[in-house]
């Protein structure tokens, strides 16, 4: 195999396997958030303003692994 | 297809100083709130009207969004200019690369074409720059209001194997925090940038829209939670926890 399309492959998988982890973290904050607010609809202000926070944490992890991709692909 | 580049390239010199174009960008942003910062102030009436009303409104929502992390009269009116320097900055940063013309404008530079404007956070330097002031600052404020000793006693503990090991990991936590800072906010603003310039480039008729929509909805959460996790630090730092 060359470098470039063994680069190709790298690029795909850094992005591919590293966003699985976030989604399942992002996907699980968002029903415990809709579960809390269901619960007492009054808190809902507070409730939302966290739990898009937490979702922002969660996001800059799967940023990290695009991050890698970018670089593995332009530099 | 356009050059993409994860480096900002440099443009023209001054005095020796290279200028490169997320730098241009980084004036064009500076200026904007300048010009906000001064029509907001020019007379200014006890009842607000015309821009010193959206200016109150502005520094008043910040205002209120720090009181309710620490609760504090004092810490808030501290940590304000800060917290509303990065907010309103990063805000404008981002929104400004949807301008047209950003990334659009092409000079040739040698054997390449190379963009005139490129947004400020899509350069990993400046989204470095603002996470290490950030740090800093943290540092600043939790010596000034601990006081030296009871601060450094925070990392430097000597009471204890465990209680040694958890300040030293708390120091390389420290630097991490630097790290994930600078990531988050080049990442998400970079990939953005990129994502842009490849959905223009297939489909360029109504495609980019909804992708216009989402960059607007990130560069405002990503300067939120720059300015929230900042907020958020400060007020761990100034606290004495038992």
């Amino acid at each position: 195999m060359e470098v470039d399309s063994v680069k190709l492959l790298a690029m795909a998988l850094a992005i591919g396997l590293g966003s699985m982890g976030p989604a399942i973290a992002i996907g699980w904050l968002a029903s415990k958030g809709m579960e809390a607010i269901g619960r007492n609809p009054e808190a809902s202000g507070k409730v939302q303003s966290q739990m898009i926070l937490a979702m922002a944490f969660c996001e800059a992890i799967a940023i990290y692994a695009l991050v890698v991709a970018l670089i593995i692909k332009f530099v | 297809m356009e050059h993409i580049s994860i480096s900002s390239n440099v443009i023209f010199h001054i005095a020796g100083w290279p200028i490169t174009n997320s730098i241009i960008a980084t004036w064009f942003a500076m200026f904007v709130i300048v010009l906000i910062a001064y029509f907001g102030t020019r007379k200014i009436h006890v009842i607000p009207k015309g821009m010193q009303n959206i200016v109150e409104f502005i520094v008043e929502a910040l205002s209120n969004l720090i009181q309710s992390v620490t609760q504090d009269v004092k810490k808030t009116t501290m940590f304000l200019p800060w917290i509303a320097t990065f907010f309103l900055f990063i805000l404008l940063a981002n929104w400004m690369e949807l301008l047209p013309g950003f990334s659009a404008i092409i000079i040739k530079e040698g054997a390449e074409n190379v963009p005139v404007l490129r947004s400020m956070n899509t350069d990993l330097n400046s989204t470095l720059a603002l996470a290490i002031i950030s740090v800093v600052m943290i540092q600043v404020f939790g010596i000034t209001s601990l006081g030296f000793g009871a601060y450094v006693k925070k990392y430097l503990n000597f009471s204890g194997v465990i209680d040694f090991f958890v300040g030293f990991l708390e120091i390389i936590s420290e630097f991490a925090r630097i790290l994930s800072f600078a990531f988050r906010l080049f990442g998400n603003i970079f990939a953005g940038e990129v994502l842009l310039l490849v959905i223009t480039f297939l489909v360029p008729i109504i495609m980019p829209v909804p992708f216009y929509a989402m960059e607007i909805f990130v560069g405002f959460i990503q300067a939120l939670v720059f300015s929230m996790l900042t907020i958020v630090f400060m007020s761990m730092a100034t606290s004495k926890h038992a």
